[in-house]
Parts: C-alpha cells; structure tokens; sequence
C-alpha cells in the first residue's frame, strides 16, 4: 500500500515551511526511523523521519521549495516490490477542528442572593478563652492524634518548640518523626511535602513567615495547585501551608508583606485568613482534612490575642462560609485577617457619628462567601473592603468588581478599598505608620461612601 | 560494539532480554509514531521524544517491584510506557482526548497514573526531584521498603533544589534513586558549555549520597546498576545517585534548529550504540532468535502502535463540562 508522507509540522504555530534537503532518491528503500529529508522554519530546523518501511516511489515536491504548507504531499512510500501509481495514496488527513467554546463568564442568572452566614456553634455551647497561638496548636495537635498521617515540618517547628511557638510542646508529644526540623531549604522540603502528600500523607508545612514562600512559590503553584487538574482528578494534594503572614512591625520589606491576593487568584488552592481564635481552630482544623492544598495565613501580632473559643470535642469552621461580626443598616465593611482589627474598632467609632456598619469577616479567600457580601450590600447600598495588602490587584478590588457586576443598581456610592499603600515597607517608625493601614483610614472611607 | 556483553557473563535470561528488546522497540515505534502525529497536527504544543534513551528506563523498570514509585520531567513518554501504562491513553492524551490518561487536561508533559505509581510528568526542570524525595519520605513514613526512582536530565542537575533535596534525602534517609539521564545536552547547551565538573554522580559525594556512572545504552549495564542501588535503597541505607550516559537522537522538543550538534555526532552515536541494535545483535549473534522471531515482535509492536494511534485518532475531544471540573478533590 502507498503512503504520502506529508509536510510535517514542527511547532505549535508553524503553518509552512522548506524543504531544505532530501536526503533520498527515487527508487531509494527506507527503514522505519530513517531520517528522509531536513525542513527548515524560521524558528528551526528538523531532521524529517520516515515512519514506515518501504521504497520511495514518488518526490512529490522539489528540494529547496519554500512555502511548502503543513499537511501537503511531498512523497509517496510504497510497499518494497510495489510500483507507485498516481492514484491517490491512503493519505491520513489531520481534521483538527476547534470546538467551539461555549461562554463561561455569562452574566449571573438572577437567582436569590441569601447570606450564607450562621451560627458557627450551639448558643449553649461551653466556651473558653484562648489566644489565637494557643488555638492553633490545639487544632494541629487534635488532627494529629486522630490521624498519624499529619505530620508537622518547618524551620523550628521542634526543638526550637516554633520560631513563633505556634509547635510549643508538639516535638515532646509526637516526637521527631512527625514534627520533623528541616534545613532552611524552603523549595526543597515544600516539594518533599508535596510529594509525600501524593504518597497518602497529610503534611503541614509551617512557613517561618510566608515571605519564605516565594522560595518555594513554584511547588505550591506548579506542584500542588495544578496537579489534580492536570492529571484527571487522579492526584489531589492535601497539605496545609501555614506560617505567619503581612506585616509584623519594624521588620522592613522583605517581612512585611501580605500574600492574600496572591494565593487567592491560583484556582486549585483554597485560602484562609482567621481572625480569631475559634476562627483559627476551627478553619485549621478543616484546612488539615481536606483534601486539597490549603493555603493557611495567620498573623503575628494576632498571635497573642485572645477570644472565646467553644470548648467542643471536635469543633471546625467551613470554607466558604463568612462571619458577620456585627449587624448594621448603613454600610457594609468586608475584611479578614488582621484588617478585622480595624473594621471592628472603625464600626465603634462610627456609631458616634450615628452611623451603623455591618462587619463581615470574610475567614476564606478561596472560596469567598460572596452571597453574604452581596446580600448585606443590597441591605446596606454602601461597602467599604479592608485590607492590609497592596491596592494593585487586591481582595478589595475582586470584591468592588463582583459588586458591581451582580449588585450594581442596589449601590449608592462607589465601593471603596482601604488597603496598604503602594509602597515597600519602610523600617522607620514613622514612615511605616503612614505606609500601614489604620483604623482612621477605614472611618475615613465609610464617611466618604456615606457621603458625611 | 565496545560496550557489548556476552549473556554468559550476566545473570539475564533469553526471555529477560527479548522483554527488554520488545519494551524499548514499542518506545521507539511509539515515539516514532507521536512524531508523525505532531507533523499532522494532532499532537499540539510541546512534544519531547525519547528516542535513543530507551534503556534507561526500561533496564530500571527491570529492577522494581509492585508500590515502588517513579517521577521524571517533562520528555516522559518512554517513562510511562516502561512501566505499563495504556499506550493508547499515553497516546490519546498527546492528542489531548477524553481517553487520555488525564482526560486531556495534562498533555504530553503532564501525565499520571496512581495505579501505576507514576507521578508525572511534569514540566518545570528539577521540581520532580524533591517531588520524588517526597514520594519516597511516604514510604519511608509508613515504614514500607518500597523506592522512588526519581528522574531528571543533566540540564535539571544544575537546579539548587536538586541540592537541597540531596541534602535532605540522606540526612532522612529516604529510598529514593537519583536518575540522572545525562544526554549531554540541556536542551541546545552541552554539558561543556553549562557545567564545570561534568560527572554528575560524583556531587553526591558533598552529602554522602554513592553514586555511579552507568552506560546508559545498555541494558544490562543499566538493570545491573539499577539492582545494585535499589538493593542499597530497600536495605535502608538512603538515596542512590545512578548517572546514566544516554543519547538523544531527536532534536529537544518538535522544533529544534539542529545547530548545537553535528549531523555526524549523532549519527556517529546511532551506528555504534543504539541500545535496541545491540540487544538484536546479541539475540541473532547468540542465536537466541531467529530473524523471523524478531520480525514478529516488531510486527506485534507495530500493530500495538498502530492500535494507539487509532484510539488517539478516534478518542473524542474531553466534553466541554470538563472545564470546570478536577480542580478540587
């Protein structure tokens, strides 16, 4: 049987090309693997190999012709013994046609826009007080004895007892195999904690600070994020990445930034940013059974503080699902992490001025509790969003654009974004007051958006 | 053929040496056919074929058993063959079909198969080889001893997290086997012109990882090595570093500009090493195998490729709700 050998594509874009040289004759028997001709685009040039046996019984196109289509004749192999014939050999033609692409970003159907927002324990529920610290090694130390396949890794995490002591006592109860000190080696060990997870473990990696986690940005983006997509549903990754995050004080810029825009914008990974205590229990306590790789941001001056925690035997926070902290009817201020801090001291301050804000903490940045912003927004017409990160690509920014596009006719004023400003942090004390953001800065943007 | 062995002196059988030459005659024939589909335009994007390295992979696969782990880079296909993955949804994922191994999400850098313990695939140069440290801190978790073989190029051996993880590797002491496939180039820069000391085993030597060069166009050679370490890893002894020397006959990728290595290099390498050649001369010059019995193979193997083909051919495109899914477990 004859067959065309046809102009090959060499590159993704390469539509035509030369043929440069042919390296056999008319007549001329080739093995499979044999190399035949050489094309040259003007990105490269390719060795040309026959894939099948046979004599060549046609040149089809003269050697040095440019312009030579992908896809087109330029010879006919035919069985050894077989004469070649003109007629149309069993050509394979390549139909390589787009489907086309159905529209993913549709306008949002008009269904009901509910709060998803709601009573995280039984109002009868017996609570203590705890720091966030505290509650944080509380939920490690809890997945650990219910699963022996949570390990805990991370510069510190054990002897030292944890740069921030977030591991305190951890290495004296579940000793050197599952609270593993590692070299300062972030890229390295993330991958091996990756990998691990793909091996049916459950590690948590605790970053010194997350500035360390641009090291090792690729695993966690590359490696983690990407690889149940990539490979079909067949290789989830559940890890928790966790460690201290924004800024701290008087540290500069090299330790003192906030990733939370970052880390929110990869799909494949899930983010958290707790406020409070019970928030951190139970948010982590989630982060470490899922099964997929969590991106878990906590705060080092929130470290310290305290709050009511429900003392429960097994009490988690879900995903998704934001915290209205304080009910109001004028305007709505969305925040996580350490910029609750300021939404909530804001709120005070403003029922002086006779204005009643709603605060939201939003606890997850993937997925983020839309419907119990748009459904406080559509009460209160006004949003003011906080955050402690640059402005450029912010939460706030998402949170402005969604408003905009699913809530835009019950909006009274411009949604505003209190961030950080767009500056590297300045080690002065002064300069760094001025660079962070404060809780003036968020009575000044609700007055604004009240029009007062 | 400087390298070549009498069967007499090595412990592999006919039968042993027939599987070897049938598995990297169908890497060879499928690398070969992949090619021809890219040329059509139904393989799209990058594209890595293997040719020229088949006994590495296939001398190493010799040596594993069943929960043993493998993770290489991104020219993966002859990896995934080796260790009895479908064809046909190796091939139909190059194609980017629903009956790809990742249902066509992955591509040809970027395949994996939990049943089959290999864990990709993956596209950025040296990210595999703490992956694979990983794979290999589960086993040595759970107290199994069960062996990662972790693969990368010479072009990867210059990557800092290659260091970190050797570091780490012995001070754990994971069963994890260093592959490094040196073909000499990394993608169109050779060895001479990236690296200062060229013998990458030897690195091992700064974190007390032995190592060992290996003429990986042999297979024997290869399956000897590959036992000696895999012996060194299942004992709890910690990581390996083999460093076969291979060739790579096809350009880095599709499109190649061919400038960086002389036509007579290559041909040079091909004539005189080809690790499927040698396996032939050494099964008719023993007379272990008849002509006839080897055409037969490279019928059955040609039918299996053609098969593979098809299927990828005929595979239908994924359904366009597979866009939003796989993205969360």
């Amino acid at each position: 049987m004859a067959t065309e050998v046809l102009m090959p594509a060499l590159s993704p874009t390469m539509e035509e090309g030369t043929l440069a040289k042919c390296l056999v004759k008319e007549g001329d028997k080739v093995k499979s693997g044999q190399i035949i001709a050489e094309i040259e685009t003007d990105k490269a040039t390719m060795e040309f190999e026959a894939t099948d046996e046979g004599t060549v019984g046609k040149l089809l196109v003269a050697e040095g012709t440019a312009g030579v289509k992908v896809n087109t004749p330029i010879a006919v192999i035919v069985d050894d013994g077989e004469a070649y014939s003109a007629a149309p050999a069993a050509a394979v033609v390549a139909a390589v046609l787009a489907a086309p692409v159905a529209a993913v970003s549709a306008p949002a159907a008009a269904v009901a826009i509910v709060s998803r927002a709601s009573a995280d324990w039984p109002a009868d529920a017996p609570m203590k007080t705890m720091t966030v610290r505290e509650a944080l090694r509380e939920a490690m130390a809890e997945e650990m004895r219910a699963n022996p396949n949570v390990f805990l890794m991370g510069e510190e995490v054990g002897e030292y007892q944890g740069a921030y002591k977030i591991s305190q006592g951890l290495l004296d109860e579940f000793g050197p195999k599952r609270i593993i000190d590692t070299p300062i080696t972030e890229m390295g060990f993330t991958g091996i904690a990756v990998g691990a997870a793909w091996g049916g473990l459950n590690p948590i990696v605790e970053f010194m600070t997350f500035n360390f986690s641009l090291q090792a940005i690729d695993h966690i983006l590359n490696s983690a994020a990407k690889t149940n997509y990539m490979s079909g549903g067949q290789l989830g990754c559940s890890i928790v990445f966790r460690g201290t995050n924004g800024a701290a004080a008087r540290v500069g810029a090299q330790h003192s930034q906030d990733f939370a825009a970052w880390y929110a914008a990869i799909p494949g990974l899930k983010v958290a940013m707790p406020y409070s205590a019970a928030d951190a229990k139970g948010l982590l306590k989630s982060a470490i059974r899922d099964g997929n790789p969590v991106i878990f941001l906590e705060n080092e001056i929130l470290y310290g503080q305290s709050f009511e925690v429900p003392d429960l035997p097994d009490f988690t926070i879900p995903f998704g699902k934001a915290r209205i902290w304080r009910e109001g009817s004028d305007v709505t201020i969305v925040s996580f992490g350490i910029g609750m801090k300021y939404a909530l001291e804001a709120a005070d301050l403003l029922t002086k001025d006779g204005i009643s804000a709603e605060v939201i903490d939003l606890r997850t940045l993937r997925p983020i509790d839309y419907d119990t912003v748009l459904a406080s927004v559509m009460k209160t017409n006004r949003c003011v969003t906080v955050e402690e990160g640059f402005p450029v690509g912010s939460i706030g920014d998402h949170l402005a654009s969604t408003i905009m596009q699913r809530a835009f006719d019950h909006l009274d004023a411009p949604v505003v974004t209190c961030t950080g400003k767009d500056v590297p942090m300045p080690y002065a004390a002064n300069l760094e007051k001025l660079a962070l953001l404060t809780t003036a800065d968020v009575v000044a943007a609700v007055k604004s958006v009240c029009y007062r | 053929m400087a390298t070549k062995k009498t069967l007499e002196k090595s412990n592999i059988s006919k039968n042993d040496l027939l599987q070897y030459y049938r598995e990297m005659l169908l890497i060879r024939r499928f690398e070969e056919k992949a090619g021809q589909l890219y040329g059509m335009g139904l393989i799209g994007g990058f594209c890595h074929l293997y040719i020229g390295q088949e006994a590495v992979v296939v001398g190493l696969e010799a040596c594993t058993k069943e929960g043993d782990k493998r993770i290489t880079s991104y020219r993966d296909h002859g990896h995934m063959l080796a260790c009895g993955m479908d064809p046909k949804g190796v091939m139909a994922e190059l194609t980017g079909r629903a009956g790809g191994y990742s249902r066509g999400k992955g591509g040809s850098m970027h395949m994996f198969s939990r049943e089959k313990h290999f864990y990709g695939g993956h596209g950025i140069v040296g990210a595999q080889v703490p992956l694979g440290a990983g794979l290999a801190f589960s086993d040595w978790y759970k107290g199994n001893d069960n062996v990662s073989f972790t693969y990368f190029g010479d072009g990867a051996a210059n990557q800092g997290q290659v260091y970190e993880t050797y570091n780490m590797a012995e001070l754990w002491n994971l069963p994890v086997i260093f592959v490094i496939e040196n073909n000499g180039y990394a993608m169109g820069t050779s060895i001479k012109r990236s690296t200062k000391s060229v013998t990458f085993f030897g690195r091992g030597a700064a974190y007390g990882i032995p190592g060992e060069q290996v003429d990986g166009m042999d297979v024997m050679a290869v399956k000897a090595a590959g036992e000696k370490a895999v012996a060194h890893c299942r004992a709890g002894k910690g990581p390996y570093i083999l460093e076969m020397m291979t060739y790579r006959y096809r350009g880095h990728s599709m499109s190649d500009p061919a400038k960086y290595r002389t036509r007579e290099e290559v041909e040079k390498i091909k004539s005189e090493k080809d690790c499927i050649e040698h396996v032939r001369d050494l099964l008719t010059q023993g007379g272990l195998a008849s002509d006839e019995e080897l055409k037969a193979i490279d019928k059955s193997i040609k039918e299996i490729v053609n098969e593979a083909a098809e299927f990828a051919k005929d595979s239908p495109e994924p359904d366009l709700s597979e866009l939003f899914t796989d993205i969360y477990v």
